[in-house]
């Protein structure tokens, strides 16, 4: 009874939403006739909208609703029928358990091509299960390098991995910052652990040093153990794989032990509230994020004037991200000529897209080719831009956004340190 | 040598936090048997009370050192409110049930607290501001600033202080009785009922005292940071002997000191092979060893089952 009047309500909302938007009135309106029926494409979309990142589970897919909304009111064509997407969004709690059976339920309700997960941990088991259905599955949010790594040809990624990310981190150091010792903290995550490793790999190749490496775990707060002995090790810079809830105590405990080597983080720092928590022991610290910053994306400004008038709330992370994962599908799905999974699949890795957040191309593996990676500086209780390494050059803001040389530091490039 | 010195600084003020917060299980443990799981959750509303009262009195130009003064005299009032309320809630009706029902109701109000808690602040992190005084002083080449020193004071002064109450006092001379046989010590004309309260009562203005102390330190609060504060102050009050006042400074002060030097000589001891992400191990191996040699924990001392 109950699901009979949900399904009566949502085909009549269908009907209504289909209406508004385009046109030449779309049917829509389940058992009605039709002259010429519309191309339906299913579109699954698994992000956590419960629990502590509800929120940007539900960023990511307010962004892939944008880009549903968008594309069903351009009334676009493919092979003669008109394209009508159809976003089914699950919550995966952020749990690799409920993450493999939200993948099952989308295997079963034959979805043409999932959005998602939006964490790493989810999204590699469901990897496995879409692999083995069939159908192609864009990330808008897993920078795991696993990830892509299994040759899964049904796994795509819009976002920046770590690999990436890790490599322009200690590139950076080595380079920019003339870090020639650095000690490396992690927090034993997958992320933490995941993106430390890649820095290392970096920083070593591009000549520094590493001293000292330490462990710390994702609730700790007090790290004056591993900092006095690094101390003693006097690195250049210290970096931390890790979130920001353990990055704001330890940038106050290096401080407060008399510590004067900078900080690098990598994206799980660099938030507002780690400045916020830090307070002044943030000031000229650097982090990275994969990216450019919104304001600087080709469809920025205007993707956060769409969002801002539709949901009324501020962007929180992965919405633009999302929003390019579908439209990337949708490109795929007109150049096939028709929606069903295995021609999506096909055309994904040809298929070319000027995006909201970069211009998206695949490379073999699945991972998003010239990835981007930005790097921050905490100034006056801000983070401001200091580099945007690879990518299209289409933030004017990095002017001086010159490849760092490897393993020729310029001793001129050292900021000013507090 | 400054390097060794500054871990044991580290130690030290490490410990001394892990006391403060073990003193409030030792003293309910001593009297009732009980643990009180939900005790590293007053610790939590503890912190976070006061520090939505520093944020009150942030406008008032009142010298710092006077607003953490009356910020902890809130939260004191908030958690001994608190911590009588649990007792009457969620221990005395259970008092002559078996052992593992309270056992359970404890974990059940723990988990009750975090979750009022997560949805009165949230769950982001909150930075505390720096009221008490912070300057950092050099000993022997290593770095030890006032906060820290506070908390060990602190720490031996709340030890102190309970010693004497327990030992001293006509109250504590009705705590040991009512802990020794609280039937007989009803018909010898003491109200256990009261003296539980009291004990609560006590217990949870220790806890506003850490909550306070530890998020000064650490300059940040948290919904959760009571949960594992809890436990490693749980475990060190094992270590100590649970039950025994002193006991549960020294052990958590030899914790504290075991973790630090755990985490900054694990790894040139072992020649790598271990990483400071064993000073957990570490910690929780030196308190199986001594368990296996002294059951009732380092100042514990063998006590008969009650009847």
């Amino acid at each position: 009874m109950k699901t009979q009047t949900l399904v009566l309500s949502l085909s009549a909302a269908l009907a209504l939403l289909a209406c508004s938007k385009s046109e030449p009135p779309a049917p829509a309106a389940a058992g009605a006739p039709v002259a010429q029926a519309p191309l339906i494409v299913k579109i699954g979309h698994a992000a956590p909208l419960t629990g502590p990142q509800a929120h940007i589970g539900k960023d990511t897919e307010y962004g892939a609703q944008l880009a549903v909304d968008d594309v069903n009111a351009a009334n676009i064509q493919v092979g003669g029928r008109t394209l009508q997407l159809q976003l089914i969004g699950e919550d995966d709690q952020a749990d690799p358990k409920q993450g493999t059976i939200v993948a099952q339920k989308f295997v079963d309700d034959k979805v043409n091509v999932v959005i998602g997960h939006m964490n790493s941990g989810t999204t590699l088991p469901a990897s496995v299960t879409y692999a083995n259905a069939g159908i192609p599955q864009v990330s808008a949010s897993a920078t795991n390098p696993e990830y892509t790594k299994h040759g899964y040809k049904t796994a795509f990624r819009v976002m920046t991995n770590d690999e990436a990310q890790g490599k322009v981190l200690g590139e950076f150091a080595a380079g920019k910052l003339a870090a020639k010792t650095i000690a490396v903290i992690d927090d034993k995550t997958q992320y933490g652990e995941g993106i430390a490793i890649e820095f290392k790999k970096a920083a070593s190749a591009s000549g520094a040093k590493v001293v000292a490496e330490e462990h710390t775990d994702d609730k700790a707060v007090d790290f004056a153990a591993i900092l006095t002995k690094i101390k003693a090790t006097k690195p250049d810079l210290i970096f931390f794989g890790g979130m920001d809830p353990q990055a704001a105590p330890l940038s106050m405990q290096m401080k407060k032990l008399g510590i004067k080597s900078i900080l690098l983080m990598g994206d799980g720092g660099c938030t507002a509230d780690f400045i916020k928590n830090a307070g002044a022991a943030a000031e000229g610290q650097y982090c990275s994020k994969p990216g450019v910053p919104v304001e600087k994306m080709p469809g920025g400004p205007a993707f956060i004037a769409k969002y801002k008038a539709k949901y009324n709330a501020p962007i929180q992370l992965y919405a633009p991200y999302a929003y390019d994962a579908v439209m990337v599908v949708v490109e795929a799905i007109k150049r096939a000529g028709n929606a069903d999974s295995a021609a999506i699949l096909a055309e994904l890795p040809k298929t070319a897209y000027k995006g909201v957040t970069t211009d998206i191309a695949f490379d073999e593996k699945g991972d998003i080719k010239d990835a981007a990676v930005t790097l921050y500086i905490a100034k006056g209780g801000q983070w401001e831009q200091v580099d945007t390494i690879g990518g299209k050059p289409a933030a004017p803001a990095a002017a001086s956004a010159e490849p760092i040389p490897a393993a020729t530091p310029s001793p001129a490039a050292i900021p000013a340190a507090k | 040598m400054e390097t060794f010195v500054q871990q044991l600084i580290n130690g030290l003020t490490l410990g001394s936090i892990y006391a403060l917060v073990a003193l409030g299980y030792t003293m309910v443990y001593g009297i009732l048997g009980l643990i009180n799981f939900a005790h590293g959750e007053v610790v939590m509303i503890g912190a976070l009370v006061a520090l939505a009262a520093f944020k009150l009195l942030a406008a008032t130009m009142l010298p710092p050192v006077l607003i953490a003064l009356i910020g902890f005299g809130i939260a004191a009032m908030v958690c001994m409110a608190l911590g009588w309320s649990i007792e009457r809630i969620a221990y005395r009706p259970l008092r002559n049930a078996p052992r593992l029902a309270p056992l359970i109701t404890a974990i059940g109000v723990s988990l009750v607290l975090q979750q009022l808690a997560m949805l009165f602040w949230g769950r982001s992190y909150h930075a505390v501001p720096a009221l008490l005084p912070s300057e950092a002083h050099e000993i022997l080449g290593a770095r030890i600033n006032e906060v820290q020193i506070i908390i060990m004071l602190a720490a031996g002064m709340a030890m102190t202080g309970l010693i004497f109450l327990v030992q001293r006092s006509k109250l504590g001379r009705a705590m040991r009785a009512t802990a020794e046989n609280p039937q007989v010590a009803a018909l010898m004309g003491v109200d256990a009922n009261k003296i539980v309260a009291l004990t609560f009562v006590i217990g949870s203005a220790l806890a506003a005292l850490a909550g306070v102390l530890v998020s000064a330190n650490y300059g940040i609060a948290h919904y959760q940071m009571g949960f594992l504060l809890g436990l490693k102050a749980f475990t060190a009050a094992v270590l100590g002997g649970i039950g025994n006042i002193g006991g549960a400074v020294l052990g958590g002060v030899l914790l504290g000191i075991i973790e630090a030097l755990g985490a900054g000589y694990i790894g040139d001891l072992t020649g790598g092979v271990f990483g400071s992400n064993y000073q957990d191990v570490f910690a929780f191996f030196v308190l199986i060893g001594v368990l296996v040699f002294r059951p009732s924990g380092l100042m514990g001392e063998k006590v008969s089952e009650r009847a």
